[in-house]
């Protein structure tokens, strides 16, 4: 059952120029979606409409069939920057979404609070973000979007700022934790490997502003540990590469 | 713990030491050159001059105080509110902010007097005064630090469906709060000085009025001691500000340890 869907959206900055063009798209529940494309291609504009950021010139985004073009507060973002508010506690930035919809701040805490070993950020409740690690930074803003409890979410280059260590590292521990919470995600990346690991479908830009047929990764989840280094990786990573390049997307 | 004992007195040191130096020179000077007392009191007569006044001078102080507390804070509060108005209002930023900085150009001591032949020899101009000096900076600080703000963080505020005051409170505010109070710490001197000069041109009590009479008298230990006592209160005062802004900003530690290690 569609949870999300982009209906015709096109969208320019300067009313020449069109950044999106006719973008159709749906995210089904439970569904893990990525959006995968060269950088300036889009994505981003995409997700800020999405939000309710921007407004579309021509389209609509639905959310289980109500039109929501143009209103923010109805999906969790999380923004290209992991956006920690360097002057609150990270737990106190994780709170923030509950505190905004009028919970105490205490109360905001305790709740927040009983999240944060699972996502690995167990003790960094009263520290400032300055003194995280990019991984920890990641996972608290990644905690804040989910607490933000709304059905979908859209997560702008979750895990691109981290090293290629941490990042495998935290591929894994999102899907884990994904496994358990079943959010219904929206996800930009550039990386093709993270795209195809992390999905179960795939849009890619198709640069001129559209987004081409989907790719359905058909592995089960959860993902087996060697499912990076299978055949089956290697031919979905071929045929979106040759996708891209028919699409005369420049990589 | 003596590394850090050590670390201490390699700070300390050298500015007790300035100071040390400078008091030296001057007992030197006085006491060698036996230059008239009425021209440089020695460190000893100004310390004497503090031992035979100290009553008469801090029931002064207290009056000058009185009016920089409440200049400072009425200076504050108006300036916080143009700054919210002309942050909110492109109309009121373009309008005020031009005839704020002009009226910046008028020299304070100017206007004093005109402030005394309007409002009196009481309190009333000394504290306005302090207000007209102090309500700029706090401004034009307040104003900059909510319109640096990011824009993906407000952008980050409105996808949680934040509201307009909400985003000032949990993003504006705290942004603005180092400027705000590097801008107050220098207010605060601003406003003692003021309300010093203010009570030089008119009135019966304060630092200021305490200052015209012992000049008039050829008092100059006691005028020595009496600037003392008023760098002594603006000290006191920034140092309270710096207490106050570390209260409201405890996050600064935890920035300021990450700088240092970066460095
Ligand atoms: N606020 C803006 N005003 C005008 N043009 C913009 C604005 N934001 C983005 N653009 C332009 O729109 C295009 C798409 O930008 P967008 O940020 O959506 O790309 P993206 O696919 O997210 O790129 P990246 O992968 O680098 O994040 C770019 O050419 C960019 O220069
Ligand atoms: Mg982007």
């Amino acid at each position: 059952m569609a949870v999300l869907e982009v209906k015709n959206v096109t969208f320019s900055y300067d009313g020449v120029n069109k950044i999106l063009n006719d973008v159709n798209l749906v995210l089904n529940d439970g569904e893990l979606v990525c959006l995968l494309g060269v950088s300036g291609g889009g994505k981003t504009t995409l997700f800020n409409i999405i939000a309710g950021l921007l407004e579309p010139q021509q389209g609509q985004v639905l959310l289980n069939g109500e039109d929501i073009t143009g209103q923010s507060g109805k999906v969790s973002y999380m923004l290209q920057k992991d956006m920690l508010l360097p002057y609150r506690t990270v737990e106190d930035n994780v709170a923030l979404p509950l505190i905004i919809k009028g919970m105490k701040k205490k109360e905001a805490r305790e709740k927040v609070g009983a999240y944060f070993e699972e996502f690995g950020i167990e003790g960094t409740q009263k520290r400032y973000p300055v003194e995280l690690s990019g991984g920890m930074k990641q996972r608290a803003a990644l905690l804040r979007t989910y607490l933000f409890s709304a059905q979908v979410a859209l997560l702008d280059e979750p895990f691109s700022a981290l090293d290629t260590l941490t990042k495998s590292e935290m591929h894994r521990w999102y899907l884990d934790v994904m496994d358990r919470i079943k959010l219904s995600t929206l996800f930009i990346t550039h990386d093709v490997d993270e795209a195809i690991l992390l999905s179960d479908r795939i849009y890619l830009l198709d640069g001129m502003g559209g987004l081409t047929d989907e790719i359905v990764i058909k592995e089960p989840k959860p993902r087996r540990k060697e499912f990076v280094l299978s055949e089956e990786f290697l031919q979905y990573k071929r045929d979106i590469i040759a996708k891209i390049y028919a699409g005369k997307t420049d990589v | 713990m003596s590394a850090k004992l050590r670390s201490t007195i390699s700070k300390v040191a050298p500015r007790v030491g300035i100071f040390v130096l400078i008091l030296a020179v001057w007992y030197c000077v006085c006491r060698f050159t036996g230059i008239p007392k009425f021209i440089l009191p020695s460190p000893g007569d100004v310390i004497g001059a503090f031992r035979d006044d100290w009553r008469l001078m801090l029931s002064h102080a207290r009056v000058t105080l009185t009016e920089t507390m409440i200049g400072l804070f009425v200076g504050i509060l108006i300036g916080f509110l143009t700054a919210v108005l002309m942050d909110r209002f492109a109309l009121v930023r373009k309008t005020v902010y031009p005839l704020i900085v002009v009226s910046q150009t008028i020299p304070t001591v100017a206007i004093a007097p005109m402030l005394v032949i309007w409002l009196g020899y009481e309190m009333l101009p000394k504290i306005v005064l302090i207000v007209l000096v102090v309500f700029f900076p706090i401004a034009i600080s307040l104003l900059q630090g909510f319109s640096e703000v990011d824009k993906d963080t407000v952008n980050l505020m409105r996808s949680m469906g934040a509201s307009r005051m909400q985003i000032f409170r949990y993003v504006k505010l705290p942004n603005s709060l180092g400027h705000f109070f590097s801008s107050l710490k220098i207010s605060v001197s601003y406003a003692v000085v003021s309300a010093v000069v203010s009570e030089w041109i008119g009135g019966t009590e304060g630092l200021g009025c305490y200052m015209t009479r012992v000049r008039k008298s050829f008092a100059s230990d006691k005028m020595f001691a009496v600037i003392i006592l008023i760098s002594v209160i603006s000290l006191i005062l920034i140092w309270l500000t710096e207490v106050i802004q570390h209260a409201c900003m405890p996050w600064e530690k935890a920035h300021y340890h990450h700088r240092r290690t970066i460095e």
